[in-house]
């Protein structure tokens, strides 16, 4: 129990003193994004890495919590903390609907990742033309910092909150790496026919996984929202989101508990840096995850994690 | 204990499987033989759900099992092997056999104390935390027969475990298929090993051309003429009795 978990309880123990250790708002708003990219990403992982199918589309889920929080606050009057599990639950509800649609009919690979890409295109195109998002405008949450509406007057709070909901993900996915419903995630992700023959209901696997992903993913959303107040459609279901909730697993290591939040961490620091470096040329972050993301799958396959691993062994070997 | 009645299944224009019949008893060790080509998998794949057929039924125990979808029949005790190893490969021995044993064990420490135990009976035991990708041809014959055995199946579907193992590793596969029939499992075994489809099997079901031409005893099944014209060619039963010093190899 306490291998399994110690180190994901230590990690989120120390982020939690970030606050304590940091008041410039510059970092905090920095450990805030980075925290929601990550959140995104362990959706994806939950999908892609354990359950192997690889979506190219979660900001159709993180849109959807982005919006439906949004939406449900400014329009319906609803509280902001009902709104943000309201915008949870429906991404849950769009994930499990894609996940119908695609799984049911048997598509696989890259076929269900470009629908899950068309899906979040679609929805784009959408929230970018109806009127009850806002259009190209885009809606904005009135500025009303009150804890009962989700806001809060030092950033410090929206760091807690983040962690929270990253170190509960996080230790979900390790109790969910050791039960039965993680082997056969495992095993839909390695050999459907033969998790079939073994009596692994594959279809309600994956949708379970899915739907769980989305709620995650969508969760994700729903705090950028709370955290920035403002969303359009580019930002909700935008492409940018579904790659950074990718990336950030493959560089970090997929399939593993740890790897989308080192792997949003390492990410975004590096791409804090370069910005800093290269100075004004736009997109140089862009330009860089690109690279980073080259040089993972060409000389480390298993990400951030898997480079650990190695060196604590080679470690291990050298002590002995 | 299985029941297929007049199975067909046909792809498009072709009939793989036609009007098939065959009963396997409880406890027994039966074969299904034929021809290359003969439609042996795809009736395998009609009586594990992973086609259903295009006409007739399967029945098994006494239920009709034909719409079921084949995880639901492995929770009613039908496991398959699979001709072409499919082992997880990224998991470890143990892991893989644990997907087996979580079907009725949901807990992590039942289901790995079972695939422990199995893989102690297909003698895989000094092996459970190497990848299953590392493990020899024989070593993963062995795995997919450990992980079908984890989901405690009455019915075990065994589709050429022997292939592809040298005649020392058929040797020391025999007597493990043996044990696991003395456990009380019946065994449904489509092999072309002959010399072990003989001195294992009870009874012997002969596939051709999607359709049985025989079944019978080992003896029987030897020595019937439609199986050796099936096997050599039309004519070959005739030219077989006029040559007196031949015969004996079938």
């Amino acid at each position: 129990m306490i291998r399994a978990y110690g180190p994901a309880l230590a990690l989120i123990a120390l982020a939690a003193l970030v606050p304590f250790a940091v008041s410039a708002n510059t970092v905090l708003n920095f450990v805030v994004f980075a925290l929601i990219i990550a959140l995104a990403a362990q959706g994806w992982n939950l999908l892609g890495g354990l359950a192997g199918q690889f979506s190219f589309g979660h900001a159709a889920f993180f849109g959807t919590g982005a919006y439906a929080a949004a939406i449900l606050q400014t329009r319906y009057g609803v509280n902001a903390w009902a709104a943000f599990a309201c915008g949870i639950a429906l991404a849950g509800a769009v994930g499990w609907i894609i996940g119908f649609l695609s799984f049911r009919s048997g598509l696989r690979g890259s076929y269900f990742a470009l629908v899950t890409l068309a899906f979040a295109e679609v929805f784009r195109i959408l929230a970018n033309a109806s009127s009850v998002t806002g259009g190209a405008a885009g809606t904005l949450v009135k500025l009303d910092v009150r804890p009962e509406n989700f806001q809060f007057a030092s950033r410090g709070a929206f760091v807690w909150i983040a962690v929270a909901l990253v170190g509960f993900v996080l230790l979900m996915t390790i109790a969910i790496s050791r039960s039965r419903f993680g082997a056969w995630l495992t095993a839909v992700r390695e050999n459907e026919d033969a998790a079939r023959a073994l009596g692994v209901d594959t279809l309600s696997v994956k949708l379970k996984a899915i739907t769980l992903s989305a709620a995650i993913t969508g969760a994700a959303g729903a705090l950028y929202v709370q955290y920035y107040l403002y969303l359009d459609a580019g930002i909700a279901y935008g492409a940018w989101i579904s790659v950074e909730a990718l990336i950030a697993p493959i560089v970090g290591g997929i399939g593993t508990a740890f790897g989308p939040v080192l792997g949003a961490v390492a990410l975004h620091v590096f791409g804090e840096v370069a910005k800093a470096v290269a100075g004004g040329i736009p997109g140089i972050d862009l330009v860089l995850y690109g690279l980073l993301l080259v040089a993972t799958i060409a000389f480390a396959p298993d990400g951030l994690m898997g480079l650990l691993k190695r060196l604590a062994r080679r470690k291990a070997q050298e002590t002995r | 204990m299985l029941t297929v009645n007049a199975a067909t299944k046909r792809f498009g224009g072709l009939v793989a499987v036609d009007a098939a019949s065959l009963e396997v008893a409880p406890g027994s060790i039966t074969g299904l033989i034929g021809p290359n080509g003969a439609g042996k998998t795809t009736l395998f794949t009609l009586i594990a759900g992973f086609e259903t057929p295009s006409s007739g039924t399967i029945l098994f125990d006494g239920a009709d099992v034909t719409a079921l979808p084949a995880h639901r029949r492995a929770e009613r005790g039908i496991a398959r092997t699979f001709q072409i190893v499919q082992p997880f490969a990224g998991l470890s021995v143990v892991e893989n056999i644990a997907v087996g044993a979580y079907l009725r064990h949901p807990r992590r420490v039942d289901a790995q104390a079972k695939a422990r135990a199995v893989a102690d009976l297909v003698g895989l035991g000094g092996m459970l935390d190497q990848p299953a990708a590392a493990l020899t041809v024989a070593g993963r014959k062995r795995l997919e027969l450990a992980r079908a055995l984890a989901t405690e199946p009455k019915l075990l579907l065994l589709d050429e475990v022997l292939a592809g193992l040298n005649p020392s590793e058929i040797r020391d596969m025999l007597p493990v298929i043996r044990q696991i029939r003395g456990r009380g499992v019946t065994i449904l075994m489509v092999e072309h090993v002959m010399q072990a489809v003989m001195s294992l099997c009870e009874h012997i079901h002969v596939l051709a051309q999607g359709k049985i031409i025989a079944e019978g005893k080992p003896a029987e099944i030897a020595a019937h003429p439609a199986v050796i014209e099936a096997y050599l060619g039309q004519g070959a039963a005739k030219r077989l009795q006029a040559a007196p010093t031949g015969g004996a190899h079938a």
